[in-house]
């Protein structure tokens, strides 16, 4: 579905992204993580178009993404701060982003229940909370039911029964055959929804392969401690 | 690109700041006119206005709008539209809301005080049409600016500077030079250096066409002669519509190789 | 009864002493020149209507010549149509027209030469070159006439009222249009100019050359090229005039070149791109004028000497005041000015600062005229403003030291 080869990316003297290569296929579940300003987000934005690779190609289903923008047609981001034009109300914006993208058959009135957000939809969204918008920013993410979804921290903000219906949808689309990519700080929530891990340490892929595989690379049977065991040995 | 410029333009319109701007105009065009009671005069008063404040505050309205809807901007770059829309869509949104509370908040006290049965009506369109021009111009330079500059107080730092050149410094240099080569016939350079600054060329323009292009003397003729006739007028149109046009393509370039 | 008789009496002594004669188509005069030649001293000659195509007509005697209905006389384009060389004339009610053009001659539709006691009233001039000229005459009267040129260059049109070398001429009521110079006054003095019209001339609505103590008054100077020229002449009084619309690149109000000892009172200047533009003039006192709307109200060239400016309105001119010599004992004091910007917390109707009406913009377009371009821009409003505070270029004694808070009502 996914294919990077040979990336780099650099701000400045600032090398980002130092030559990734990685494969996604299709209908997986990929968790991309790694230390702060390891860059996660530039590669996902690398591969929303957002950024510009200095080098390296980026293809989805074969064809590469470079000076295109209509292949997002099958892309659901959710980026990770969510901060909308404040004057708008939140149905306002749902309505918008359905008109800006243009596509016929949403299903935000499901997502809007699923998340509680009824009695916000006539309130400004300069006045919700961090939690809210998140729900908003989900809510627009998943109304399109498109085949790929990237997931820049979704976490972040929800409340435990929001974050509850938030795997119980990650599953659900899971079951349709997505193909979705997720960064997150909270380990427990990556190796619940997660199939694959991809470690990525200093703008290089450090790990890339199954949970399973990587606690038993690690001999480590938490997680979360291997992670830590990856962080540390990576170094070495 | 229109989705986007009807909804930047929505936002906007809703916004405080629009409606302090529409009240800002309103009560100067009603005060202007109680005041002096003769629109011409009012006309005069208000080319101070519109070549110093318009620019200014489409400068400041440019690059804060800019600044303040970045994260929607990056929400919208994820989505299947190309970013030539996203920004030209937003900066339309912010130029023609703007252009609006400046030709609403004008034209609501002038119709009221009888602009219909008044000599001034060319006057006073010249002035709405200029100052519309210097709000599509001065927008444009701050969204280049904006783009081009991810720390926030530097952009605004630019685009103030931006526009305190184009106000105050251009014209002190232009003075400077003149005095230094007064010994030189003038009058072309005059000319070229008015030509280059948006907020000279739309002050001269409105001058001559106010019945005090008289005062310009031997200068005044030979601005009257190129401004005042037909080509000059397109001229000067067209070189205003080129400060539009320019900081555009420059604003569409930058976006096609900015990373967000 | 007695009244009547009496009456008949007093006719009959005037018909005794000077009879009528009156010319008409079916006259016995069918033209003025017959009627003229066949006239006595004294005689009244009455022009029924008609039209009546002379030219030369020469009245070389005392005589009232009276049109009925404003007869045409048309000199055919062919030179001067009528020319008074006798004391005691009165011309009344005629319609002049078509008057010779010439490069060498000042044909005139009325000339008087070396005579005194004329009364030219009621007349209509029309398609003229000179409209009445005086000349070596003293104590006429040149009243209600309309003069109506069609000038169009300054070199092959003539006056519309000139006198020269004249002495005591009172021109009153008067409108003239589309002349050279509506009214030209060479070599002539003690005159009386009173609420004349003179618009759209080529040249000057009035001119003064080398004419002392005369007076005008009342007048209306409207969109002439320019509106008084007075030129070396002094003691002139020039009151309740109005000086309007004189607009153009080189045009102004009223120009005073090398004026002693005269006196500008209770007039208004309004919307000329100069007010008064004065050259090289001395002890003049401006009092009680109306500077509104124009260019500049005043621009001074050349050095003067003691003037005085008292009690006058500068209201929503470009520039009050601009010097372009040393400042030489000229006094400002108690005028409004529209652009003071101080303060009066002794409440006695005067601002407790003085104005300074010289710009330093205006310093610098007298020095570099170009620069005027950049006048109303921001730039040059922050520099004026920082000259306000602390004048550097300025001269800096040239101020109002009681400028008014409110403008003054003249009567």
């Amino acid at each position: 579905m996914i294919s990077i080869e040979n990336l780099h990316k650099n701000f400045g003297i600032n090398q980002v992204l130092n030559g990734i290569d990685l494969s996604i296929t299709k209908g997986q579940t990929v968790a991309i993580l790694g230390p702060n300003g390891s860059g996660k987000t530039t590669l996902i934005k690398s591969i929303l178009g957002m950024v510009k690779p200095s080098s390296g190609d980026i293809s989805l289903a074969g064809m590469s993404v470079k000076n295109k923008w209509d292949y997002r047609e099958n892309i659901d981001y959710l980026p990770q701060i969510a901060n909308f034009p404040g004057n708008l109300k939140v149905i306002e914006l749902i309505h918008m982003i359905k008109d800006i993208r243009g596509k016929g058959i949403t299903q935000e009135d499901r997502f809007i229940e699923m998340f509680g957000l009824q009695p916000f939809l006539n309130k400004k969204l300069s006045h919700l909370s961090g939690g809210t918008k998140q729900k908003v920013n989900l809510v627009l993410t998943f109304m399109f039911d498109s085949d790929m979804i990237i997931l820049d921290e979704p976490t972040s903000g929800l409340d435990p029964v929001s974050l509850i219906a938030l795997k119980n949808l990650i599953a659900s689309e899971k079951q349709k055959g997505k193909t979705i990519l997720i960064t997150s700080h909270i380990m427990s929530f990556v190796e619940e929804v997660c199939d694959k891990l991809v470690f990525i340490l200093d703008g290089k892929i450090y790990f890339n392969d199954t949970i399973k595989v990587l606690k038993v690379t690690t001999k480590e049977e938490n997680f979360e401690k291997a992670i830590a065991h990856l962080l540390t040995h990576a170094h070495v | 690109m229109f989705k986007i410029l009807k909804y930047s333009f929505y936002d906007l319109v809703r916004s405080r700041w629009s409606y302090v701007y529409l009240l800002f105009y309103l009560l100067l065009g009603f005060a202007l006119l109680f005041l002096n009671e003769n629109i011409s005069k009012a006309v005069i008063t208000l080319m101070n206005v519109i070549t110093i404040l318009v620019p200014l505050i489409g400068t400041i309205f440019g690059v804060m709008y800019f600044y303040n809807s970045k994260e929607f901007t990056e929400l919208l770059l994820a989505l299947p539209i190309p970013r030539r829309s996203i920004f030209l869509g937003q900066y339309f949104g912010v130029a023609i809301s703007l252009s609006l509370s400046l030709i609403l908040g004008l034209g609501i006290p002038f119709l009221f005080y009888g602009l219909f049965q008044s000599d001034s009506i060319v006057d006073f369109l010249l002035l709405l049409i200029t100052g519309s021009m210097l709000t599509f111009i001065f927008t444009a330079i701050a969204f280049y600016i904006g783009l081009s500059n991810e720390n926030k107080i530097k952009g605004f730092g630019y685009a103030i500077l931006f526009w305190l050149f184009m106000a105050v410094i251009y014209d002190g240099i232009f003075l400077i030079s003149l005095i230094v080569f007064e010994e030189y016939p003038l009058d072309n350079l005059s000319l070229f250096a008015t030509l280059f600054n948006p907020i000279d060329l739309s002050r001269v323009l409105i001058l001559l066409k106010l019945d005090i292009a008289a005062l310009l003397g031997y200068t005044g003729a030979v601005f009257q002669k190129f401004f005042g006739n037909f080509s000059g007028l397109i001229v000067s149109f067209f070189t205003l519509f080129l400060w539009i046009i320019i900081p555009l393509f420059l604003v569409k370039r930058k976006a096609s190789k900015k990373d967000f | 009864m007695v009244l009547r008789v009496l009456l008949i009496l007093l006719i009959s002594t005037q018909i005794v002493s000077a009879s009528s004669i009156t010319v008409c188509k079916n006259c016995r005069y069918k033209n003025v020149k017959d009627a003229l030649a066949a006239s006595q001293q004294n005689d009244t000659i009455f022009i029924q209507k008609g039209v009546y195509k002379e030219h030369e007509i020469l009245i070389d005697k005392s005589l009232t010549i009276i049109g009925v209905d404003h007869p045409v006389i048309d000199g055919e384009n062919k030179g001067e149509i009528i020319k008074i060389v006798a004391d005691g004339v009165t011309l009344d009610g005629l319609f002049i027209k078509n008057v010779g053009r010439s490069y060498t001659k000042d044909n005139a539709a009325v000339r008087v030469t070396q005579s005194s006691s004329f009364l030219l009233q009621n007349l209509i001039l029309e398609n003229l070159f000179f409209g009445i000229y005086i000349e070596k005459s003293h104590h006429g009267k040149i009243l209600h006439n309309k003069i109506k040129g069609n000038a169009v260059e300054e070199y092959n049109s003539g006056n519309g009222i000139q006198l020269w070398y004249s002495e005591s001429v009172d021109i009153e009521n008067n409108s003239i249009s589309q002349v050279r110079d509506g009214i030209y006054l060479e070599f002539a003095t003690h005159c009386t100019i009173r609420n004349n019209v003179s618009f759209k001339n080529i040249r000057y609505g009035l001119h003064f050359m080398f004419s002392n103590n005369d007076t005008y008054e009342n007048n209306t100077f409207d969109n002439n090229g320019a509106g008084v020229a007075v030129m070396f002449s002094k003691e002139i009084l020039m009151r309740k005039n109005k000086f309007i619309n004189n607009w153009g690149a080189a045009s102004y109000g009223l120009l005073l070149k090398e004026i002693n000892d005269s006196e500008i009172t209770q007039n208004i200047f309004q919307k000329n791109t100069i007010g008064i533009n004065i050259e090289g003039s001395n002890r003049v006192t401006y009092q009680g004028n109306d500077f509104i709307a124009n260019g500049w109200a005043v621009k001074s060239r050349g050095a003067c000497y003691t003037n005085q400016f008292l009690n006058n309105n500068f209201i929503q001119n470009s520039f009050d005041l601009s010097y372009n010599s040393k400042l030489n004992d000229n006094l400002f004091e108690n005028n409004y000015w529209s652009d003071y910007t101080g303060y009066d917390l002794d409440k006695d109707g005067t601002g407790d600062i003085p104005y300074r009406p010289v710009k330093l913009f205006t310093y610098i377009t007298n020095r570099t005229p170009e620069a005027i371009i950049l006048l109303r821009s921001l730039f040059i409003d922050m520099i004026n403003f920082s000259e306000k505070v602390s004048p550097i270029f300025t001269p800096e004694n040239l101020e109002d030291k009681n400028p008014r808070m409110k403008m003054i009502h003249h009567d």
